[in-house]
């Protein structure tokens, strides 16, 4: 039978199924809404409460004014046991979670300068260039590492930790085999970046670091997921919120995926760079993405205290995006030495990608519906909303940018480096700069010294990244034409991209101005400088208050 | 949901669905590849030159896969014939690439064949393609006032050349040039089975 007739059969077989599947789900009433799932978040009589503890008194109150104009009604007064499990949980996370932070923020300060430096790089070629360590194929990759293992991971473990014995209601089980988790996948870290400094690198993008060193990532990423899942085997809850499923499987998944990529030995040549870029595509979509996600399902509706719109549109949303973002990677291969299946098949889901991101976009939306100034009274909702709305661009802009007639100008060129930009930060770590400043008075319980500074960060990195790929976007595209006009010489490709690789150091020193401001600001905090006010960010009794303040 | 084993068993079938499809498929179908008449394994001192490739991650600017002539002109830019998977045989790790800020070298050791021209290049790009951004490597190279027994001399245009001083090229520079001299992807592949070709079922009847 030819491929044709057999790829038309299985469209056909696959649609039954979905159709069956779409019966017996209204049969089970999975598509009615169930607005009990989605509430449990909040404590009874919560919803309709500003929760930002990122911003101080007076701020609050002008938060929860604008809240009560939109909503309509007055919270009522919560439920003390809640509350009183709710303290209990972050309690119990409070040091793993700072150390995830601390190391994240770490991580950033250096990942940023290496990014920065690669950036100048590009367009000063004999600027710093004396030492092997300094070239740009190693600080490059330096970047790499730290911003998506040092930075991005870190922040996510640490979130994952903070979020789930909440969601649970219940303390974190074995936090001494997190805290011993995440030592060892910083020694990782530390490690790998030293290797790539001196030469030491498994040669592969997104997969340079040696497997010798990958083996302590592993060991750790296990001793995290024993305790979550021991924790979870203990929940006082009965519903599993949504952002349980995203963070629970994305841990898995990572782990999954760094095992089956880094497996020493097995893969060679073409297949191996299948399998690269198969880890390289899914690094961002089964670890990245639903944590960040999950993070804004939980910060966005309990920062203005009202539900997710739609309970079964985020299930619908969880699911597409485990089935179709696996399988999508081959497309960077598209025109490369591979079978011509394995390309197809990763652009069909590609396209299907646009199901989940869908989902989560009018859920939402939704949820926002007509409270979008809220953004104006909370720093916490700007960068989610920010982040939110990035992961639909940057979805839909891979999805479209799988198809072969847009690969064939963007394949190869500065292009694909602003979409991943636009992803990991315009998405993911702008979500997580949103969750730090939420989660991190509870941590320290001390308030953040200066909310200017925030904003001020807020506008650094969100007018950093708009330069960033707007100008780096085009700058790339018309690299592509000048490289597909076989009239044209090579080095047209390389001259036409200066003024926009000049544009790109310009938003990228923004950012980086950004996470200094942002990292000094939690420098501040941590010594306990700056103002101490009376803690509106505390929602501790007083007693408690008092006993965790004795540090100051 | 209320239930965390359905949870990891769907995100697990899910996973385990995109292995199936992405890494072992795959896996299986390029398993039985030979390598081509005309491809020879790396001498030991070309795998030094491509471990020191890999460690100043010259993978990033370059790619190592010209394309075929539907999809990009790489061929009429002198960057060779669209690669097979027989190719690639003795990579590893694969050096395919993901970026084209310089061009592909699949085929450099056919393009350009000079030890010297390799050399000066490494040294400083800018002394051949004077808008290159390409950095410089002075680290692979020593400058002294005269040259040692074996020791190869790296010939500069006058410009670029220190004053009253050489150059000459560290054993890590030459191996490099060794291995950019041994990419060469030129020799012939067999046609592609005609049967594989969409149309020719229908021809024949």
């Amino acid at each position: 039978m030819d491929s044709a007739l057999l790829s038309l059969l299985a469209a056909f077989l696959l649609s039954l199924i979905g159709l069956l599947a779409f019966i017996w789900s209204l049969r089970k009433g999975l598509l009615f809404e169930n607005p009990r799932a989605a509430s449990t978040i909040f404590a009874p009589g919560e919803i309709g409460k500003a929760d930002d503890p990122a911003l101080d008194g007076q701020a609050a109150q002008r938060l929860q004014e604008a809240i009560s104009k939109s909503h309509g009604d007055e919270p009522q007064a919560e439920d003390p046991d809640e509350i009183k499990d709710r303290i209990a949980a972050d309690r119990s996370t409070a040091f793993p979670v700072f150390m995830f932070i601390a190391f994240g923020c770490m991580w950033l300060v250096l990942g940023a300068t290496a990014g920065l430096v690669s950036s100048l790089k590009l367009h000063w070629p004999d600027w710093m260039v004396s030492d092997a360590w300094m070239t740009f194929g190693r600080m490059r990759t330096v970047h790499l590492i730290a911003v998506l293992y040092g930075w991005i991971t870190n922040v996510e473990l640490g979130i994952i930790v903070w979020l789930l014995p909440r969601l649970l209601r219940t303390p974190l089980k074995g936090p001494l085999w997190v805290m011993l988790g995440g030592s060892f996948i910083n020694v990782g870290i530390a490690s790998s970046i030293g290797a790539i400094g001196a030469g030491w690198s498994d040669g592969m993008e997104y997969l340079e670091i040696p497997w010798q060193i990958g083996l302590f990532i592993q060991a750790g990423m296990i001793c995290i997921i024993g305790s979550v899942f021991y924790t979870l085997l203990h929940r006082k809850v009965h519903e599993l919120y949504v952002s349980a499923w995203y963070h629970i499987a994305a841990l898995l998944w990572i782990t999954l995926l760094f095992t089956v990529a880094k497996l020493p030995g097995v893969h060679f040549g073409v297949q191996q760079a299948m399998t690269n870029w198969w880890y390289g595509h899914n690094v961002l979509g089964l670890w990245f993405t639903p944590v960040a996600l999950g993070a804004i399902y939980y910060f966005l509706p309990k920062t203005i205290g009202r539900r997710v719109r739609s309970y079964n549109l985020s299930l619908l949303g969880f699911w597409t995006l485990a089935f179709f973002y696996a399988q999508v990677g081959g497309h960077h291969l598209v025109g490369g030495p591979v079978p011509g299946w394995l390309v197809t098949l990763s652009i069909v889901q590609s396209m299907m990608m646009i199901i989940p991101v869908a989902a989560f976009s009018i859920n939402m939306a939704g949820t926002m519906w007509g409270r979008m100034r809220l953004a104006l009274y909370s720093p916490t909702l700007r960068f989610m909303m920010f982040g939110g709305f990035m992961y639909l661009l940057s979805s839909l802009q891979g999805s479209f940018e799988s198809l072969r007639s847009v690969q064939q100008v963007a394949h190869f060129t500065h292009f694909t480096v602003a979409h991943a930009h636009l992803g990991a930060y315009g998405f993911v770590s702008m979500v997580l700069f949103g969750a730090i400043y939420f989660m991190m008075p509870r941590v320290l319980h001390w308030e953040w010294p200066y909310p200017k500074l925030i904003s001020l960060h807020f506008w650094l990195a969100s007018i950093g990244i708009t330069i960033y790929f707007v100008l780096l976007s085009w700058g790339g595209w018309l690299q592509g034409l000048a490289m597909l006009d076989a009239t044209r010489e090579f080095m047209d490709s390389v001259r036409v991209t200066i003024p926009y690789l000049e544009w790109r150091s310009v938003g990228g020193g923004l950012m980086w101005l950004g996470h200094m401001v942002f990292v000094g600001h939690l420098l501040v905090m941590i010594l306990r400088f700056g103002p101490n006010r009376t803690g509106e960010a505390l929602f501790a009794p007083e007693k408690m208050k008092l006993e965790i303040m004795h540090g100051k | 949901m209320e239930n965390e084993a359905k949870l990891t068993a769907g995100a697990m079938t899910t996973f385990g669905i995109a292995v199936a499809a992405l890494v072992v498929l795959p896996y299986i179908q390029v398993s039985d590849v030979q390598p081509p008449d005309g491809l020879k394994p790396y001498t030991s001192a070309e795998t030094r030159g491509r471990d020191s490739y890999i460690a100043n991650g010259c993978v990033y600017c370059h790619t190592q896969q010209p394309r075929d002539r539907s999809f990009a002109p790489d061929a009429e830019r002198g960057w060779g014939r669209v690669t097979t998977p027989g190719d690639y045989y003795y990579d590893k790790p694969h050096l395919l690439g993901s970026m084209r800020t310089g061009p592909d070298l699949m085929n450099i050791g056919v393009r350009q064949p000079s030890m010297d021209w390799h050399l000066g290049h490494l040294y400083q790009p800018r002394a051949y393609v004077p808008d290159s951004i390409m950095p410089s490597y002075p680290y692979l190279f020593e400058i002294k006032d005269e040259a040692e027994d074996g020791e190869i001399i790296v010939r500069l245009p006058p410009k670029f050349a220190p004053e009253g001083k050489i150059v000459v090229a560290r054993p890590e520079a030459v191996d490099l040039v060794k291995y950019l001299q041994s990419l060469d992807r030129s020799y012939p592949i067999l046609p592609p089975d005609p049967q594989g070709v969409e149309g020719t079922d229908k021809a024949a009847e």
